[in-house]
């Protein structure tokens, strides 16, 4: 045993109280389907954690109709601040069910319980706190314009970071005045059905939150269905692509957060150990199954070898392996599909003539796994720069120049995020100001606020999560004028 | 004594601040409402809206780039080089909507009033919409709106006290920010848009940050709406056309579109967000 291996340290999951089988969540009570039921599996061990329904286009129907009577009987009419209080139960109830929801997400999704229960449901609490706080001071948020809810919205969330994509679309939704029909990713459904009960304990009216489960062709039935007045989706850019598409004409309000290739760009006067922790997050954080990641690490030429010598010494301290262990840093990856995908990019990676890199911890007989791998000698025109991997893979490019940087930031059509490493301020600030992309994180990454607005520019996407931003993707674009009458 | 023979303008394009012939040859002819011939003006075709696109490009970074006290500026300087051309404003809007000079006047007024209003929220608009964030963590987070890059726009379609105002209502929000703009003028009425070119050629707008095209707009509309280096497009003035479809086809790279509205909102903070981009950012906080 080296100094770098620790005794198993697994949370429990006696904690976890399921049912076998779990039905939709529609007007305030867990219903039946006809369409069929499916496992929702670990994907770290490939077993069946509970079973849930595949939502059929009645049901869908079904959901948006008990959404609707909500909005127009009950949801609307009630005075913002009695909104409020219902949020903020919302949100004591996930604190004081985090530590049931942290296995619950870890068990589903395969991300390690650190992240869980330090990062992923304290957010979602947070969000939930904050939105509540909006809902009787809209007002103060339009600019004077008289605030006015969409109706009914329809919700569609990947299954990076479940729960919290939740309460990133519930929440400022509820505030604003609307009520909701989500549904959760096909292989993590289990942390929105726990919400569900969580909404029953709030007493939250129902059809206020409807929740149904099922796969792309529930959530194509839901965004194309006619009841919906403004679709909030999370997810890749081909999807959202078609989104828009289909809600070409319509007067369906639409906000996308899609996909995106982030560029983290070291400096060579970087504080390089703090940036390499930053580039590591930056990629590795929930195995990279971010759309903000830092995908790209665009490293300045003179320091190239000191930053890649640290970093692969740093990845190689990283534990893989089970995510109910609380030491865990690299969970597992979330389906078999997506370490297909992952797989095939990765391998275009050394066709096409980088130098592949790969940590050399052990991986699991079970379940899904990739190890941390780092790319060289990447060009931009090589696919592992320019397509979104969505795993923790890394691309490493270089660049003499801070024009240069920023030139190989922007070469893409993404626009998601950005990182900046350097001690100098004014070039930091410089560089920030010409990065297409809609949050940009200095000597730091990865961040999430609730008061701070996250969302991309280009393809990826439309709309933001966050502040007054995304309160405001909520309302009515109100048609302001001012000056003559 | 025979009557002295007037000199008549040749309408041309406005393409990276110069005035173009379009390079399909075609022209269209423009009549009076009476139906008496005014002018023939050039026939935009993919190419030329091609060659708009890739100045108005060229152009976006500088002036996204200046400071907003520096657009507030050009912007006003519009007003002023408008209301000292009014005369010629007048004179084409009689002609061509055959409304009373009284009238004509009211909408040279107000389009000039409306440069001016958009103007002054060249330094205001960040203000507004953006702002600190109080995050909860050691960290300076600040959001900040910008341009959303390059914006084709079709001006509207109202000819009835539109024909100036309604380019003005088009424009003036889309550029205040830093955005670049092709403006498709409505085929109805384009002796005003080319007229206005000469108004923003001597504003000190940076060539490119404006270019107008004139002609019948159904044919060159698919190509504009699907053109990868287009980040927006606003169809406010669409309502004509089959919008729909140019929606569907902007869908393809995710462009931020504004759809056909009824009315022409006079001014608008809403227009100037539309066609902007929320940026955060985040620094650490520390002594050491």
């Amino acid at each position: 045993m080296s100094f770098l291996d620790y005794s198993p340290a697994p949370e429990s999951t006696s904690i976890l109280k399921l049912q076998k089988q779990y039905g939709l969540f529609i007007d305030g009570k867990f219903q039946g389907s006809r369409g069929k039921s499916f496992a929702t599996i670990s994907p770290a061990t490939e077993k069946t954690i509970t079973k849930v329904v595949e939502a059929t286009s009645a049901d869908v129907d079904k959901a948006v109709k008990a959404a609707r009577v909500a909005y127009d009987k009950v949801w609307s009419r009630m005075p913002g601040s009695e909104r409020a209080k219902y949020l903020f139960r919302i949100a004591r109830i996930i604190q004081e069910r985090s530590r049931e929801l942290a296995v619950a997400e870890t068990l589903d999704n395969g991300k390690p319980i650190k992240e869980t229960r330090d990062f992923d449901i304290p957010t979602a609490a947070a969000w939930f706190f904050y939105y509540a706080g909006w809902a009787d001071k809209l007002e103060f948020a339009t600019g004077g314009a008289t605030p006015q809810s969409h109706g009914v919205i329809g919700q569609v969330i990947p299954w990076n970071f479940p729960l919290m994509m939740l309460a990133w679309k519930v929440a400022p939704a509820l505030a604003a005045g609307n009520t909701v029909v989500l549904k959760p990713a096909e292989t993590t459904p289990l942390t929105a059905l726990l919400f569900a009960e969580i909404c029953q304990e709030a007493d939250l009216p129902s059809g206020v939150v409807n929740i149904i489960t099922g796969a792309g062709k529930t959530g194509q039935a839901l965004v194309e269905h006619r009841g919906i007045d403004k679709v909030a989706f999370t997810g890749s850019t081909r999807v959202g692509r078609q989104i828009a598409k289909s809600l070409a004409g319509r007067s369906t309000a639409l906000t996308l957060e899609l996909g995106g290739k982030g560029a983290n760009i070291v400096f060579d006067d970087a504080p390089i150990d703090e940036a390499i922790e930053g580039i590591v997050s930056g990629i590795f954080f929930n195995q990279g199954h971010v759309c903000c990641a830092g995908s790209r690490l665009l490293v300045q030429e003179n320091v190239h070898d000191e930053v890649l010598s640290k970093l692969t010494r740093r990845i190689e301290t990283l534990r893989l392996g089970d995510p109910l262990d609380k030491n865990t840093d690299i969970g597992a990856i979330n389906s078999k599909r997506q370490l297909d995908t992952i797989t095939e990019i990765a391998n275009s990676g050394e066709v096409e003539g980088a130098s592949r890199w790969s940590s050399s911890c052990d991986i699991p007989s079970k379940g899904f796994w990739f190890p941390p791998t780092v790319f060289t000698g990447v060009q931009a025109s090589h696919r592992i720069a320019q397509e979104e991997i969505f795993g923790p893979v890394l691309s490493v490019l270089t660049f003499r120049t801070p024009a240069e940087a920023i030139e190989k930031a922007n070469n893409t059509p993404y626009g998601l995020s950005a990182g900046v490493w350097t001690e100098k301020a004014s070039r930091m600030l410089s560089v920030v100001d010409k990065l297409q992309a809609g949050v940009v994180w200095a000597n730091t990454f990865n961040k999430f606020d609730p008061t701070s607005p996250f969302g991309g520019y280009q393809e990826s996407g439309y709309g933001r999560e966050g502040g007054v931003a995304g309160l405001l993707a909520y309302l009515k674009t109100p048609i302001r004028t001012g000056g003559r009458k | 004594m025979s009557e002295r023979v007037a000199v008549k303008k040749t309408y041309k394009l406005y393409i990276g601040g110069k005035f173009p012939r379009s390079e399909s040859g075609y022209t269209m002819p423009v009549v009076s409402g009476s139906g008496e011939h005014l002018a023939h003006v050039a026939q935009a075709s993919r190419k030329d809206a091609r060659d708009a696109i890739v100045a108005a490009r060229g152009a976006h970074a500088g002036w996204a780039g200046a400071t907003a006290y520096n657009r507030g500026q050009v912007l006003y300087r519009i007003a002023e080089m408008l209301e000292g051309r009014r005369e010629q404003f007048v004179e084409e809007i009689r002609q061509g909507e055959s409304v009373s000079a009284r009238v004509a006047n009211q909408q040279v007024d107000h389009a000039i009033d409306a440069w001016v209003w958009y103007a002054g929220w060249s330094d205001k608009h960040a203000q507004v919409v953006g702002g600190a964030n109080p995050v909860a963590g050691p960290f300076f987070n600040l959001s900040v709106p910008e341009p959303s890059g390059v914006v084709v726009a079709f001006a509207p379609q109202e000819q009835k006290g539109q024909s100036l105002l309604g380019l003005v209502q088009t424009i003036a929000p889309i550029i205040v920010t830093g955005n670049a703009v092709v403006v498709l003028s409505h085929p109805s009425q384009p002796l005003p848009a080319m007229s206005f070119a000469e108004v923003l050629h001597t504003s000190d707008v940076p060539g490119g940050v404006v270019n107008i095209l004139t002609g019948e707009r159904a044919s060159i509309a698919p190509w504009v709406a699907s053109h990868s280096d287009v980040n927006a497009l606003d169809l406010m003035g669409a309502g004509e056309l089959d919008w729909a479809s140019l929606e569907e086809a902007a869908a393809e790279t995710l462009k931020r579109v504004y759809t056909p509205v009824k009315g022409v909102p006079a001014v608008s903070l809403e227009r100037i967000s539309a066609f902007t981009e929320v940026k955060t950012i985040w620094h650490t906080k520390a002594l050491g």
